[in-house]
């Protein structure tokens, strides 16, 4: 089983390795993001709102733990129809668990790099440090990689179904999560009606939750095992979903079609 | 039929039916494929062959039917199957951003092999890509690319090679030495390959039986000789053609006798 997941690992260890492009990929958007974010929020410093710089500071790190494990399962599969290698996959003794497995290692793995060099750009440019966040921090960054791959496989489920006309949606749906998820401010200014929706979303928790600790210095641990508990029951959904649309595409036969379209 | 020292059945297919909606991909197809043999499925664009090789491989769920590799159902033991099997397509490829050697390690991992190195140099050797091993296999030429899926596709010494198309962006060269290639594995390794051509020449030299498929039926099969001598067709590029213009007033036809063979 792990030489299976290792082969997985590796090809993407050796897909990077070369790409200049790919690595940047990596770094590019979530410093960019986290350039703007800063001076944004070196603004709103001015106008004398010192919590909100920590605040944003740590929502935008955090937002592309989610962004990326959410995209680290959807783009790694999706990639095998564009190099036309997805039935070659289909084909080895791999289980999808097996290879479900390797694209969430490679995930953390992608993760944790981006997180430490935002960390570290967050200190160097706003003096910001992500350890203010306190030992709760692997909890949330965990609950979010959770979030991002049971949404993950979600997105995945509907691409294997409709094919490249669902390709949008790779980035397309973890917009539609950050607005009521309450990334960059709290759950309080959604409508009431939307608040509801908010408190169905792991993530809404862990924004939630970092908000407080850098308010007060407390880890409030009911609310991650709340965001835990949820994950949970999204992955067992994401899971049987996938399982589920994975059988009937093999049944309508898109499944050896992909890699032609 | 050409003697390949077993009669051991390693394909059984029995009333494979397949249907997309209103369409019937394939109609009731029975038949088995013994050990060592050389099956070509021919029929025009559309007549199921891609399909039929999917099915065999766990890539489309049947809509009824049995089918039974290596002694084993695929809808059951789908991944011991696998490891067991392989496939090369001309309409597959490998990630072109990896080098050969990077695409051969990945794969002969996933296919459990530990310590590949010596396998993949021979197969490299074999098929006359060596020099390629480092390149990137986006900057291969298309001959190259197919002997890499091939090589890919003997890394794990299968038992049964299901090849589409194998050598459609060949020239005559090096199909030839692709075949050459192919022969020497079949006879060393005792090796069943079900393979689909369009390429009517190469089927007679490569196939000891063939069927032929039109729309999704099965509508003659036997070896390439009997099958020319019993259709009265000149040749067995005439019979495709004829096949694939008129498929549907086709009898089936069973020419020559089958060859029994036992169950694995």
């Amino acid at each position: 089983m792990w030489l299976r997941i290792s082969a997985i690992v590796m090809r993407y260890f050796f897909l990077h390795r070369r790409s200049v492009a790919r690595v940047m990929e990596i770094f590019f958007w979530p410093v960019m993001n986290l350039l703007v974010w800063g001076f944004v929020t070196y603004y709103l410093k001015e106008l004398a709102l010192p919590k909100t710089v920590l605040f944003l500071l740590g929502s935008v790190i955090l937002w592309d733990v989610l962004y990326r494990s959410q995209q680290g399962i959807t783009l790694a599969i999706t990639e095998e129809f564009w190099v036309k290698n997805i039935i070659n996959i289909f084909i080895s003794p791999i289980s999808m668990g097996e290879l479900l497995t390797a694209i969430c290692i490679v995930g953390i793995i992608k993760s944790l790099v981006t997180t430490v060099v935002l960390g570290f750009l967050a200190l160097f440019f706003y003096k910001f440090s992500l350890l203010e966040i306190g030992p709760g921090l692997v909890l949330f960054l965990g609950n979010l990689l959770l979030f991002g791959w049971g949404v993950g496989l979600f997105t995945m489920a509907l691409i294997f179904r409709y094919g490249r006309a669902a390709e949008a949606l790779i980035w397309g749906v973890p917009f539609l999560i950050q607005p009521v998820s309450a990334v960059f401010y709290p759950v309080t200014v959604l409508p009431v009606w939307l608040q509801k929706i908010a408190y169905l979303l792991p993530s809404t928790y862990v924004f939630e939750g970092m908000r407080q600790v850098l308010a007060t210095g407390v880890t409030d641990i009911s609310i991650l095992g709340i965001s835990f508990g949820l994950n949970l029951v999204y992955l067992l959904l994401g899971a049987l979903y996938f399982n589920w649309m994975l059988r009937r595409v093999r049944e309508m036969g898109y499944l050896s079609r992909l890699h032609l379209e | 039929m050409k003697d390949n020292g077993s009669n051991v059945s390693v394909t059984e297919i029995k009333g494979l039916t397949k249907r997309f909606g209103t369409l019937t991909a394939l109609d009731c197809l029975t038949f088995r494929v013994c050990r060592g043999d050389i099956l070509g499925l021919l029929g025009p664009n559309g007549a199921g062959k891609t399909t039929a090789i999917h099915c065999m491989l766990g890539l489309i769920t049947p809509s009824s039917g049995s089918i039974r590799i290596l002694g084993l159902d695929i809808g059951r033991y789908r991944r011991k199957i696998l490891s067991r099997v392989n496939f090369s397509s001309a309409y597959t490829s490998l990630p072109s951003n990896l080098t050969v050697w990077e695409n051969l390690i990945v794969f002969s991992r996933l296919y459990g092999l530990k310590s590949a190195r010596k396998r993949i140099d021979m197969l490299l050797e074999l098929f006359e890509i060596g020099e390629t091993v480092d390149r990137l296999t986006g900057s291969l030429s298309s001959g190259q690319l197919t002997r890499l899926n091939l090589c890919k596709a003997f890394l794990n010494d299968p038992e049964i090679l299901f090849l589409d198309e194998p050598t459609a962006s060949l020239d005559p060269d090096i199909a030839a030495k692709v075949r050459q290639g192919l022969h020497e594995l079949q006879r060393q390794r005792g090796l069943t390959m079900i393979y689909t051509s369009h390429n009517m020449q190469e089927v007679e030299q490569m196939c000891d039986r063939v069927i032929f498929l039109a729309r999704g039926r099965i509508v003659m099969q036997g070896s390439p000789s009997e099958i020319i001598k019993q259709s009265k067709s000149p040749s067995l590029e005439d019979l495709f053609i004829a096949i694939a213009r008129n498929g549907h007033l086709y009898q089936t036809v069973i020419a020559g006798e089958e060859e029994p063979c036992g169950s694995e």
